[in-house]
């Protein structure tokens, strides 16, 4: 058998960022599928046209997810590529791993695919790409024996994931990696069997920063806040400020509040926490002088998908502040997310996200469903056009009212 | 052949406590503040004093195995065998040891493994799938972002940009991905409506799905083919008719390209956050380097760092320049396509007086 030329891969294992060609040719040594699927990129190159399709459920018994079906639109020509399946493996929260860890899930994939992975995906899971549909049992129970499990795809919880938090971040306002394996291990039905109208997706962030990204990729985004007052030690910040720190412009300036002032005689900075939306600036710029606060807890914010199918939505506050709270198993979180899920489950068509549903209907009726109070928190600005309704319940309550104040005037006549 | 065994379900993933090295285990919930040593290095410090060194390592996302094993083997060299992913595809060597921190960044380079993207630089660039796994890439995802950083490499080594900058790719508009909100995006993007394999249709396609799949409303059916026809009018080639039904076919080799949108953001710091707008609809796919791409994407950075204040994101001084300025900067001409007409597209007009002239040459 001749070696075939790969001349236009080739040219991308030249250049200082690491080639994924490079990467491919490692596993082609080992493996004959990878050096067909080199061939068969390499022809896509040429026709500048992907050679892949999609269909035929494939997975694993027991499981409505986590297996993606992939096979190649010219199967007799590239036999070996024919089926390239996708396995979704849900990562540790934070995608922190030992040596170990990586060995067992390099092992599983040696025996069973193409030795190619992605570390990691957008949604998270560690994604294991390429292999058989006779394999895919076998690397299932692979996996499993090695303490890993699958995570979701199709209409299902999404694998949620999480910012590294507690473990390595100052910042961190609440263990966004324990909430993240807890509320993986709580739904992991939601996670494997598909039953929902689309896909929901939970992304946890342990503050404003948002390193996940949660606000533009979540359905549901969980973000670390806190309530109280930025904490500040005076004598790091005369440091700063004697290091060479322009105080003024790089911190003052930029407070979108502009809620700080500069004492320059006693080089001491005084925030107004009233009015600080705790966007995160100052702290980053100064993070030996700036603490978060002490009364931490979360933002809850919904809605947040792509563009497919109504145009994009970034995620909305649904919940300005929420305790979560380890002790009780984060039990006000679980009972707002089972009365979300419920209202969508019920009223959401086919592959209507969240936030295209609440669009459809209102938020006024999500906030109903969920038992959520309004707040000016919730919105930009107030409506500017004149068209809301009315309903029969506020009439109620307008009479309720109304005959609550005539029977306490009443009361005090006859006092 | 029957499988003999069948694995328990429903285990979960690891628990990360168990991977967590034991100076964090210490320090959890309890550091302090952090610092940057050098770019791809952070120490962070805790109320005990312990220290966690951090360094940061870009990677393309797609390894091997024998690269993962290479990556355990160093972790146990250096880190007690502890390491980590972020949500940008690096990997994260850690450890409590900060004399080790040389060796390793040292042995990391040598290899060819870039330490960096911490700070103000540019991060790794965060992508899908493309020609090696996906059906309906428009354009290749590896390729490149291979090609983009190649070009911007120093970019990623050294950390005095203007603020942090974030490139996304997504290889077609389902954009798999934090893509549209991001500094620079670059999307995939069909310019040509579906082609419709009636036979295909008819016999492997739910049409009332297939009706229902398109945002426009451009899909009918066509009862005396049992299959469908597409209003070129409507059409706005977003590929999602061809996601549920493949007899569809978008792919077009000689159209399909690449847009690049800028300006978006998702962090909450300062201002919130912001999608990415258009300022390049159409750059053709030119494998094996995208030579067009790249200088694109060049010219886009190298006017940011040249024209923005210390501390502004990439949006941010466009919104302080005004974006009839950003196009007279960048040289780019603004067309027809920049003028939003999907939905919630009022919004987006200008309905003010106030603007910049840029005509007077
Ligand atoms: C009609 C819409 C969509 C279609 C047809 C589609 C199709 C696909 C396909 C075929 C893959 C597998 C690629 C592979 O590994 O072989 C994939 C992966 C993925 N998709 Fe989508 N997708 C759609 C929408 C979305 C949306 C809306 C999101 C998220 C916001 C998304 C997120 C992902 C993620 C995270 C992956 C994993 C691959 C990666 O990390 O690059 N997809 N998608
Ligand atoms: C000085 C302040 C900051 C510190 C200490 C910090 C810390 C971190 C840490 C520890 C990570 C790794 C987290 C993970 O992937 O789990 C991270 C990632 C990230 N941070 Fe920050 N961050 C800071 C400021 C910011 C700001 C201001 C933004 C956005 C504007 C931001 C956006 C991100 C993003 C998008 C990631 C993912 C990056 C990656 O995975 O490579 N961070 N940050
Ligand atoms: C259902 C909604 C509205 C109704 C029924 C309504 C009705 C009217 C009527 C009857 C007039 C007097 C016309 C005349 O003098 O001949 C008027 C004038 C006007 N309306 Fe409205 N209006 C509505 C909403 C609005 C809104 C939302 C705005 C602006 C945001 C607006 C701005 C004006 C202005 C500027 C005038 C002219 C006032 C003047 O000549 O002094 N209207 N409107
Ligand atoms: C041309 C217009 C765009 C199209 C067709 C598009 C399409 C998509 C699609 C199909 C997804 C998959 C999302 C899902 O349903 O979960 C997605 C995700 C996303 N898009 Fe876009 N998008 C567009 C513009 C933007 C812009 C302008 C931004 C940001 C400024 C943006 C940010 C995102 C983010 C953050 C995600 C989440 C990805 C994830 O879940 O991993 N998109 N987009
Ligand atoms: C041409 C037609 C098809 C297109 C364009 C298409 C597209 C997609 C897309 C975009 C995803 C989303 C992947 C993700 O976001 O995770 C997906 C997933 C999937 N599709 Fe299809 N699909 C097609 C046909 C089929 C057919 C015929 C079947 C089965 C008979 C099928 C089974 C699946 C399965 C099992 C998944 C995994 C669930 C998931 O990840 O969402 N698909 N498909
Ligand atoms: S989101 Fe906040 S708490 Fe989490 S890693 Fe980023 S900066 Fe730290
Ligand atoms: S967190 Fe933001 S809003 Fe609050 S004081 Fe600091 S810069 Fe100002
Ligand atoms: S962005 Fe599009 S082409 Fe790329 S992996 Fe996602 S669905 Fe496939
Ligand atoms: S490509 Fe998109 S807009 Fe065009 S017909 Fe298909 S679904 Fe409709």
């Amino acid at each position: 058998m001749t070696e075939k030329k790969r001349p236009l891969l080739d040219e991308l294992k030249k250049g200082k960022w690491p080639s994924f060609v490079t990467e491919m040719e490692k596993s082609a040594a080992t493996k004959p599928a990878v050096n067909t699927l080199l061939n068969l990129v390499e022809r896509s190159f040429e026709e500048k046209r992907v050679h892949w399709k999609h269909g035929g459920i494939v997975g694993v018994r027991g499981y409505g997810g986590g297996v993606i079906g992939r096979y190649c639109d010219l199967p007799e020509e590239y036999p070996e590529v024919a089926e390239f399946h996708t396995i979704r493996v849900n990562q540790p929260s934070g995608w922190f791993y030992d040596s170990k860890a990586i060995r067992s899930l390099c092992d599983v994939w040696e025996k069973h695919g193409s030795g190619l992975t992605n570390m990691h995906g957008a949604t998270g899971d560690a994604i294991l790409l390429g292999t058989t549909t006779p394999h895919l049992q076998d690397c299932f129970n692979d996996l499993s024996d090695a303490g890993f499990d699958l995570g979701g795809s199709g209409s299902n919880l999404r694998t949620p994931s999480a910012c590294c938090g507690p473990a390595r971040c100052e910042y961190a306002c609440f263990d966004t990696l324990d909430l993240c394996h807890h509320v993986t291990n709580k739904y992991q039905n939601e996670l494997h069997r598909p039953m929902w109208p689309y896909k929901f997706k939970i992304k946890i962030s342990g503050c404003p920063n948002d390193c996940t990204s949660s606000i533009a990729r979540a359905d549901l985004s969980i973000i670390g806040t806190w309530r109280d007052r930025i904490r500040v030690n005076q004598k790091a910040v005369a440091e700063y400020v004697d290091g060479g720190l322009p105080i003024k412009s790089a911190v003052l300036d930029y407070c979108p509040t502009k809620c700080i002032s500069f004492d320059k005689e006693k080089k001491e900075i005084n925030i107004d926490n009233e009015n600080c939306t705790r966007c995160m600036h100052c702290i980053s710029v100064m993070p030996k002088a700036l603490r978060v606060g002490k009364e931490k807890g979360a933002t809850l914010l919904l809605g947040g998908k792509a563009t497919i199918v109504q145009s994009a939505f970034l995620g909305w506050v649904i919940k300005p502040f929420i305790k979560l709270d380890k002790e009780d198993g984060y039990q006000e979180l679980h009972d707002l997310l089972e009365k979300i899920w419920e209202w969508w489950d019920e009223n959401a068509k086919v592959r209507e996200r969240i936030g295209e549903l609440i669009y459809r209907k209102g938020m006024g009726e999500f906030l109903k469903a969920t038992d959520l109070e309004p707040v000016p928190q919730m919105v930009h600005h107030p409506r500017a056009n004149p068209y809301f309704f009315w309903y029969p319940e506020d009439f109620a309550a307008e009479k309720e009212a109304k005959e609550a104040k005539k029977e306490v005037a009443g009361s005090e006549v006859s006092e | 052949m029957a499988n003999p065994y069948y694995a328990k379900t429903d285990i979960g993933p690891p628990n990360f406590w168990n991977m967590l090295p034991q100076v964090i285990k210490d320090n959890y919930g309890n550091w302090l503040y952090h610092e940057k040593v050098k770019p791809g290095v952070l120490k962070h410090v805790g109320e005990t004093g312990d220290e966690l060194y951090t360094v940061r390592v870009g990677s393309p996302r797609l390894l091997s195995i024998e690269t993962l094993r290479w990556f355990a083997d160093i972790a146990d060299k250096y880190c007690d065998g502890h390491l980590r992913f972020t949500s940008r595809h690096n990997v994260e060597f850690l450890l409590a040891d900060g004399t080790k921190v040389d060796a390793l960044v040292d042995e990391l380079e040598a290899a060819g493994w870039p330490v960096g993207g911490t700070g103000r630089s540019l991060k790794n660039l965060i992508h899908t799938q493309g020609w090696i796994h996906c059906h309906s890439a428009a354009t290749d995802a590896s390729g490149t972002v291979k090609a983009v950083m190649d070009d911007l490499y120093d970019y990623f080594k050294k950390d005095d940009l203007p603020a942090k900058l974030k490139i996304s790719m997504a290889c077609c508009l389902n954009m798999c991905g934090a893509v549209h909100c991001s500094d620079i995006a670059f999307v995939g993007v069909h310019r040509k409506i579906p082609k419709v394999d009636d036979y295909g249709v008819a016999n492997g396609c739910e049409i009332p799905n297939v009706v229902a799949s398109c945002p426009t409303g451009a899909i009918r059916p066509n009862p005396k083919a049992k299959s469908v026809t597409i209003n070129e009018e409507k059409c706005m080639y977003c590929g999602n008719c061809y996601s549920v039904c493949p007899s569809l076919s978008i792919m077009d080799p000689e159209n399909d390209g690449i847009a690049i949108f800028v300006g978006g953001k998702v962090s909450n710091t300062r201002k919130g956050p912001e999608f990415s707008k258009l300022v390049i609809p159409f750059i053709p796919n030119e494998p094996p380097r995208w030579d067009s791409l790249v200088v694109a994407i060049r010219n886009l950075v190298e006017i940011w760092v040249k024209n923005a204040k210390q501390g502004e994101r990439y949006g941010e001084w466009i919104e302080r320049i005004g974006w009839e300025k950003f196009f007279e900067v960048a040289n780019l001409p603004f067309t027809d396509k920049h003028i939003d007409d999907f939905t919630f597209s009022v919004p987006t007009f200008r309905s003010t007086t106030q603007f910049k002239f840029t005509d007077k040459k």
